[in-house]
């Protein structure tokens, strides 16, 4: 099996730069360096590399949309997005605990393809190890002279879910609260202190020294056309052998659960939720849907962050539902309506479904007020918010029905 | 002006400047499209969600305050779409909204009611009960905060962080938990606090100078302009004619700013809340003092003044309009040939100013006074004159001179001049020392124009029928100049 970030991972001190460098470590930075910024850019693109924080936006097409200096004369910036937050999701923390190297030398490769001079990482508030982790390689890579053209610095964000998202996380950045900005303008055009800047996620730039180093060809042979590369999963819930795993794109979801040991004490499969909470989940059919952005795509939900929530035959959907929900609804910024009002609301009618007082009016209603906030609101929570519910309840209508009288 | 392109409204071809809103650009061709958060002065943020409208090829609705106008663009406001989806928001909006319009002041000119008859109509599905917040909250001095009302649409937060930059107010908490707040230790009681009333699409943020006084279908708007200082902010007069019980019977029940491009979109407290005076200490009568109180008939208050008024010394104030000063200067200046005139800003009418409307003149029409040439004299002269006993008759128009001079200054200086004629629309604290009292009508009850300190000549309408037998100021120099001139064909002295 083909790993690119977690080759290293058994050893024990690729946190170490020592370690990091024997093992090839800033080599990658070292050719980016030796090469025009056009030409780093193009073997991004090359390499097929899309955005692995959730959007999975081409990573190289999103730096071209920076303007050039002559356009927009003055800093622009890198950010680092480590604001894991997404439940299900922890590969990021892994990644920088075993090997904030990789990410650090990610980051300056960013920088030297968009000229920017400062780079920051954005760390989720609740991760203070992998913080002080970074701390400690940002000293070691400054004192080995690696800074030289790029500061890095840390900040930490204060524990809102929604910080995770770019332009949220820019407005926090700049001392404001997490509320997503409403593009257009996307933040490459006017992002921090509305300076041209490229937010990637941790494994995203992780994924950059391999590719500079191996050649652009070589990472997208890796994957699938139009995803290259691998992807890091992080598997949880029903099963033998929860962690973190790497695959090549398009992996079977079959080979997947089976490489983590396969559902937990031989029960049956019920649903993997396949990118993190807030996406719909794919069944027992669907085992053998290749696992990339575009084919997760076409079977109606997303690859995400890769946060895989697998759930056995034991779970009732109507409470995986209403936990999401209370969740989404704990989580929503609160800045447009459709998002703040209708997840509050969804999660009481769920609540009140559970609770056994549901009423046939119940069901169709929670369809229509999810319709009405899909498509009306600012940033992808509030998409997620009136897709969740509407999911389970097309996936599992007896699970609801059940749950109301009149069989709803 | 940018270049101009044509797009599709609705079918319909027609122009607008590329890059204008098409939330704008609909409204300059009659299609008004529901909003809560947008406002022209304060920026789109586009976080209520109303203003969708569907583009030709996109299969979602998308918000109208976002969009710039381009060539070709493709847009309808009136599809089935557009229709489901802001009556979804909108009942999304009303579902921890208290619905408490019976004792609501803002019921009559409130967005959710407005928008829930023209597109809501809906019959309601919520079986929660209501989230609780806080109710009655003192805002400031003039601001009433009700949170359970508020929509969160951030145009009060971005008013007092954009505009007046003082930043009281804040959206506290996240999420269903947010609230509009005031910012720890602060007050909102910046000089401009009560235009976050008039930007409150609900009911959140109401005037506690206003609320509870009359119901708004109750007023008519009138066009005026603020006489508050010499910036001239256009405003609308709103009178409470038509339930003269209500309002404590009150004419006048408040003053709102009207969009110009003298004061955009705002105006300041000093003038919103400035118009006690137009409805107390009014004069009504024509009276002669002394020896004893008489009310006489215009006419023959005229001919008594006539005779009297030679060698004059005139007191004015920048109260006047364009067309007094006009009937000034042909009675004082052209007739009389009097010189001793005194009109200009001391202490009394010298104010505050800041670099958003307030003007330090806290008078509209000094300016006016200048384009005719008029030039004041010293108010130190004056009392001079006054003490020195050279000052026979001294009248007074729109002016307290107790706040000139002081009161006990200004009682005692005009108990030596031997005819003092007040005229105006207040008494004010000397208007039992004079010996005629000439009521004039308020700036409300006439029409006419004032001058800004730009040089902007800003036409007033008249809101209100005037008190009693008072006259517009114009009016009575006319009368005084035709008694004049008959006093003088009388006495065989050429006109």
């Amino acid at each position: 099996m083909t790993k690119v970030l977690t080759r290293h991972f058994d050893e024990p001190k690729l946190h170490e730069l020592e370690t990091y460098r024997r093992l090839g470590g800033y080599k990658g930075l070292e050719k980016a360096l030796s090469m025009p910024r056009k030409d780093v850019i193009e073997e991004v693109k090359k390499s097929n590399l899309r955005g692995l924080g959730g959007a999975g936006f081409p990573t190289g097409g999103k730096w071209e949309t920076v303007p050039p200096e002559e356009k927009s004369p003055g800093p622009r910036y890198v950010v680092v997005n480590c604001d894991e937050s997404e439940p299900g999701c922890f590969k990021d923390r892994v990644l920088v605990t075993r090997a904030p190297h990789q990410v650090i030398e990610g980051a300056l490769i960013v920088a030297h393809a968009i000229d920017a001079h400062d780079a920051f990482i954005f760390v989720r508030g609740e991760y203070q190890d992998q913080h002080d982790i970074f701390a400690k390689a940002i000293a070691e890579a400054e004192a080995a002279g690696f800074l030289k053209h790029c500061s890095m610095k840390l900040m930490r964000g204060a524990g809102a879910y929604i910080s995770g998202l770019d332009t949220a996380l820019l407005e926090t950045m700049e001392g404001k609260k997490a509320w997503p900005r409403q593009p257009p303008p996307f933040p490459t055009v006017f992002g921090l202190m509305g300076r041209p800047t490229v937010v990637n996620n941790v494994e995203t730039v992780s994924m950059l020294p391999h590719i500079m180093v191996n050649g652009g060809e070589w990472f997208a042979k890796l994957g699938v056309p139009k995803s290259g590369g691998t992807v890091v999963f992080s598997i949880s819930g029903h099963i033998e052998k929860p962690g973190v795993y790497e695959f090549p794109m398009g992996v079977k979801l079959r080979e997947v659960l089976a490489a983590a040991g396969g559902i937990k004490g031989g029960k049956k499969l019920k649903c993997v939720i396949p990118g993190g909470t807030s996406m719909p989940p794919l069944l027992e059919k669907d085992l053998d849907i290749a696992m990339d952005f575009d084919s997760v795509r076409a079977a109606g939900t997303f690859l995400g962050a890769g946060g895989m929530i697998v759930l056995d035959e034991t779970v009732d959907a109507v409470e995986v539902a209403h936990n999401i929900e209370r969740f989404l609804t704990h989580e929503s910024c609160g800045q447009c309506t459709p998002c703040r009002e209708g997840s509050a609301w969804t999660e009481r009618i769920l609540e009140r479904v559970l609770e056994g007082k549901g009423t046939a009016e119940d069901l169709p209603n929670l369809t229509r007020v999810g319709e009405n906030i899909t498509g009306k609101v600012i940033c992808a929570l509030g998409e997620t918010v009136g897709v969740v519910t509407r999911a389970y309840m097309t996936k599992f209508p007896e699970d609801f029905k059940k749950r109301v009288p009149n069989n709803g | 002006m940018g270049k101009i392109v044509k797009y599709k409204l609705n079918g319909r071809e027609v122009e607008a400047e590329e890059g204008r809103l098409v939330i704008d650009a609909a409204k300059d061709v009659g299609v008004e499209i529901a909003h809560y958060c947008y406002h022209p002065g304060l920026g789109n943020p586009g976080n209520c969600r109303m203003c969708v409208v569907e583009v030709a090829g996109v299969p979602k609705p998308l918000p109208s305050c976002r969009m710039p106008v381009k060539e070709g663009l493709d847009v309808r406001t009136d599809t089935e779409m557009v229709k489901r989806a802001q009556a979804g928001v909108l009942e999304l909006h009303l579902v921890n909204h208290p619905l408490d319009c019976p004792v609501c002041d803002q019921a009559g000119e409130c967005g959710l009611q407005d928008y829930y008859m023209k597109i809501g109509q809906y019959q309601s599905q919520v079986r929660e009960d209501k989230e609780h917040k806080g109710k009655r909250i003192e805002a400031g001095p003039h601001v009433m905060l009700d949170q359970e009302r508020c929509i969160l649409c951030t145009r009060c937060t971005r008013f007092v962080d954009n505009v007046t930059k003082t930043h009281e107010l804040g959206i506290f908490s996240r999420g269903h938990d947010g609230k509009l707040g005031l910012a720890p230790g602060k007050v909102l009681d910046n000089a401009y606090s009560g235009n976050v009333v008039d930007i409150c699409p609900v009911g959140a943020l109401t005037d506690r100078d206003f609320r509870y006084k009359v119901r708004v279908w109750y007023l008519d708007h009138t066009d005026s302009v603020c006489p508050g200082c010499a910036r001239g902010c256009n405003i609308s007069v709103h009178t409470n004619t038509r339930r003269p019980w209500h309002n404590d019977g009150k004419r006048v029940a408040r003053l709102k700013p009207r969009f110009s491009e003298v004061n955009g979109h705002w105006m300041c407290d000093d003038g919103r809340y400035g118009f006690a005076s137009l409805d107390a200490d009014r004069l009504g009568k024509v009276l002669r003092l002394h020896p004893e109180r008489v009310e006489l008939p215009w006419a023959d208050m005229a001919e008594e003044l006539a005779g009297r008024l030679e060698g004059a010394s005139v007191v004015a104030s920048g109260m006047l309009s364009n067309e007094d000063w006009a009937a000034f200067k042909a009675l004082f200046v052209d007739t009389l040939k009097i010189r001793d005139l005194y009109f200009s800003a001391e202490p009394d009418q010298i104010g505050v100013e800041d670099k958003l409307l307030r003007r330090s003149e806290k008078v509209p029409n000094l300016k006016g006074a200048e384009a005719l040439g008029l030039r004041s004299g010293s108010f130190d002269q004056l009392a001079k004159d006054i003490e020195g006993g050279k000052v026979s008759c001294l009248y007074i128009i729109e002016r307290d001179l107790s706040k000139v001079w002081g009161e006990a200054r200004a009682k005692a200086l005009l108990a030596k001049v031997p005819c003092v004629i007040l005229q105006g629309p207040n008494k004010g604290v000397l208007g039992d020392l004079v010996h005629y009292r000439l009521p004039a009508t308020a700036y409300v009850e006439e029409e006419g124009c004032f001058t800004n300190f730009e040089g902007k000549v800003q036409p007033y309408k008249k809101a209100l029928e005037p008190i009693g037998s008072s006259r517009p100021d114009w009016e009575i120099f006319q009368l005084l100049g035709k008694a004049v001139g008959a006093a003088r064909v009388k006495k065989g002295v050429a006109a």
